[in-house]
């Protein structure tokens, strides 16, 4: 993506080659930061459907402006940081979840190689980053010293480490087969309409990766860093007006990412479920895919209660981990037996 | 290396507390995540109830009670006004008592439909609630329809109810009555079959049959231990004997029997209903006796007697006859008694109010010792508790 900017340039220079960098980074950012905008409404208002309610209507067309502005509310909103916080840190900490979210998105492929980075090992890089991602929590829950903040932090700290390997195991069911990290070779592997896609003979650790995933980004039954019925917010409790703001575009942007690295893995990223439907451009597909996740996370939220601290637990460690072992040798030993669907 | 003196984390949830259920504050003692002490803090909400009544007249006093638990406020009113006639051995026509039946069972529903799906969004189910809110909303347009308030009704009067039921609401609480089934029906397969609800709640806060009689438990809080106890049966007041109910009871007294206790008595009520609707006789539903209540209206115009007496009770209001007394009813809550002492004038001497709630609550200690933090909503939920009638 970046050399294809750079390329447009006619010429050639350091300056330039940073500038097509940026130019590029802008170009998925901004779309990014719209979407996830825009998925806040879309989530508002699919949980609004289920429990009978109209949702965000009023701002704009069908409430379409909504959250440009709550956005802008929180804009211009004072920045309240608490006499005993640890100033730094306590605002670090919002910038870095942010961050995080955004970085996540430098390897997603939006066509076959059009990524910011097409890393051959993309899927470690989207590890690594939304590992990193408990550090915000647990800096923003230690710097507010709040006692709620704290248990929130302390809380979600357990959780995304618990999760994140069985998120790992999954991966490398999917990895085996394909034989490689980088994130376009993993469609590539699907290509060619919907019944080559992971999620038929992968399906029950697309179920496993799902529910981790909503684990991973705090979403309920899962929301206990920040479980409203305990804690309040939890690690957010503390915050206000952006350092708000920047916690909840990172969450969005966060499941967005989740979403969209589920389609990726799954359902066959920007590949068009029938060959007829090619002259669509991918990136669209997936956009529609990603959609869909959100969709099926936004509906979990409207359904489910939320998990007790030690049920989670027992679910992460007790089911899921020993659950997707299981399957990663299973999938392994049919990759080995050559059964076609598998290798 | 040093012993070191490890302190419990104390944590205070409330009284700014979204899962404090208006103005609770608890200070929690935490090892972890487990609670090693609750002390309930309250008085938050006290605004003095009982001592106000004490400076009003009796019928000036009655909305005080709309104000205890204002999530049935019908049902504190009836004990108000249970204690009055008893003091005054006043009849109530039978009409009257059935008006009252109907809107104390239709309080009950309010009341329970409240708490279950606020207990369910305090375990993290938030959809429930809402769908509830809109069957709440319309018992409220019942009671605005009945008494002009979609709340503080205060519509329950010594010797009866205030006026008989407008024309056409009866057929539209029978309307409500026939559909409401459904939407039972609907929040159930939402929750009780739910794993997650499930694990949140079954044999959590377990109370044995020993603590609720220990700890003065009535209501449903007793009921989920397995006592089949319930002072609409057990000393039937107004019409309760007439009419064909079950009295519900759990099994394990934890916090999944309280919640499934009050959805199951939310159908018992809607059975009651029904009576109340079908066999409602005609009749006058305020007491002819013009000590106790007004005259009517256009009797006022004509007769000299009738006019005194309403002038009488609208400038000195009703004379109570010495005595002492407790009136109780069974509230949606628990028992829900008034210990009324009259000195003989036209203001109570003393009105001791027993609210249900201020007894539950004094067993949070025991109920949460050894729980998980996030099992404290879930038991304050199941509890059932308004601050409105434990502050008073």
């Amino acid at each position: 993506m970046v050399d294809a900017i750079y390329s447009l340039f006619g010429t050639e220079g350091p300056f330039l080659y940073l500038t097509a960098i940026v130019l590029s980074i802008l170009a998925v950012v901004l779309p990014l930061l719209i979407a996830v905008a825009f998925a806040v409404y879309f989530d508002r208002k699919i949980w609004a459907a289920v429990q009978m309610r109209r949702g965000p209507n009023v701002v704009g067309p069908f409430g379409l402006l909504q959250s440009f502005a709550d956005g802008l509310k929180l804009f211009l909103k004072e920045t309240i940081i608490p006499a005993g916080a640890n100033k730094a840190i306590f605002l670090i900490a919002p910038m870095l979840t942010f961050t995080l979210a955004l970085i996540s998105w430098a390897v997603i492929p939006f066509e076959a190689r059009v990524a910011i980075a097409d890393l051959n090992v993309g899927i470690l890089y989207i590890l690594a980053i939304s590992s990193l991602g408990v550090y915000g929590i647990i800096m923003s829950g230690w710097a507010s010293n709040s006692r709620y903040a704290f248990l929130g932090g302390l809380r979600s700290a357990a959780q995304m480490v618990s999760y994140e390997v069985s998120i790992g195991f999954v991966l490398v069911c999917v990895l085996v087969k394909v034989g490689s990290l980088n994130m376009t070779d993993i469609v590539l592997a699907q290509e060619g309409g919907i019944w080559n896609w992971h999620f038929i003979p992968y399906l029950p650790v697309y179920v496993i990766f799902f529910i981790s995933a909503l684990a991973e980004t705090n979403r309920p039954p899962f929301d206990l860093p920040e479980a409203e019925a305990e804690l309040v917010a939890g690690y957010q409790v503390e915050y206000s007006s952006m350092a708000f703001a920047l916690f909840f575009l990172g969450e969005y942007a966060n499941i967005l990412l989740m979403s969209a690295v589920m389609a990726i893995l799954f359902l066959g990223g920007w590949d068009a479920p029938l060959p007829i439907l090619d002259f669509i451009p991918g990136w669209i597909w997936l956009l529609v895919k990603t959609a869909f996740g959100f969709w099926l996370i936004a509906m979990v939220k409207a359904f489910v209660p939320r998990y007790r601290y030690d049920q989670l637990m027992r679910l992460g460690w007790k089911v899921f981990l020993p659950l997707s072992l299981f399957f990663v040798v299973l999938y392994s030993g049919l990759k080995v037996a050559g059964v076609p669907l598998f290798s | 290396m040093a012993e070191v003196d490890i302190k419990n984390y104390s944590l205070n949830f409330g009284p700014q507390h979204p899962a404090a259920h208006g103005v609770l504050r608890m200070v929690l003692e935490l090892d972890g995540e487990v609670m090693e002490r609750v002390d309930p803090h309250i008085g938050l909400l006290h605004r003095g109830t009982e001592k106000l009544i004490e400076n009003k007249q009796y019928l000036q006093a009655m909305p005080y009670f709309d104000r205890l638990d204002y999530v049935a406020p019908m049902n504190q009113e009836h004990a108000f006004v249970m204690a009055i006639e008893k003091l005054m051995e006043a009849e109530v026509p039978i009409r009257g008592q059935y008006v009252r039946v109907l809107f104390s069972e239709i309080g009950r529903v309010l009341n329970h439909l409240m708490n279950t799906l606020a207990h369910a969004m305090d375990v993290g189910a938030l959809t429930p609630i809402l769908w509830g809110f809109e069957e709440r909303e319309k018992l409220m347009v019942f009671y605005e329809r009945i008494s002009g308030a979609r709340l503080h009704a205060a519509f329950f009067r010594p010797g009866g109810v205030h006026q008989d039921l407008p024309a056409g609401l009866a057929e539209d609480i029978f309307k409500w009555s026939e559909e409401f089934p459904k939407v039972i029906q609907d929040l159930e397969t939402l929750l009780i079959d739910n794993r997650i609800f499930k694990q949140r709640n079954v044999d959590i806060g377990v109370a044995s049959v020993e603590d609720a009689l220990d700890w003065a438990f009535s209501g449903p809080m007793l009921r989920s231990t397995g006592i089949p106890w319930d002072l609409r049966r057990s000393q039937p007041y107004e019409v309760y004997d007439k009419m064909d109910f079950n009295v519900c009871v759990g099994k394990h007294g934890d916090c999944y029997d309280r919640f499934m206790l009050r959805m199951a008595e939310m159908k018992e009520s809607l059975k009651i209903i029904r009576q109340c609707l079908n066999e409602m006789p005609e009749g006058p539903v305020l007491s002819l006796d013009n000590k106790v209540a007004p005259p009517r209206r256009s009797e006022m115009k004509t007769s000299m007697e009738a006019l005194i007496h309403h002038f009488k009770l609208y400038t000195e209001g009703i004379k109570v006859p010495e005595g002492e007394v407790y009136a109780a009813v069974e509230a949606p809550k628990g028992e829900f008694g008034v210990h009324l002492v009259s000195d003989g004038s036209n203001r109570p001497y003393r009105c001791k109010i027993r609210a249900p709630g201020y007894i539950h609550l004094q067993a949070m200690e025991f109920l949460c010792k050894g729980h998980m933090l996030a099992d404290a909503p879930a038991i304050l939920g199941a509890m059932d508790v308004v601050f409105g009638e434990v502050d008073r």
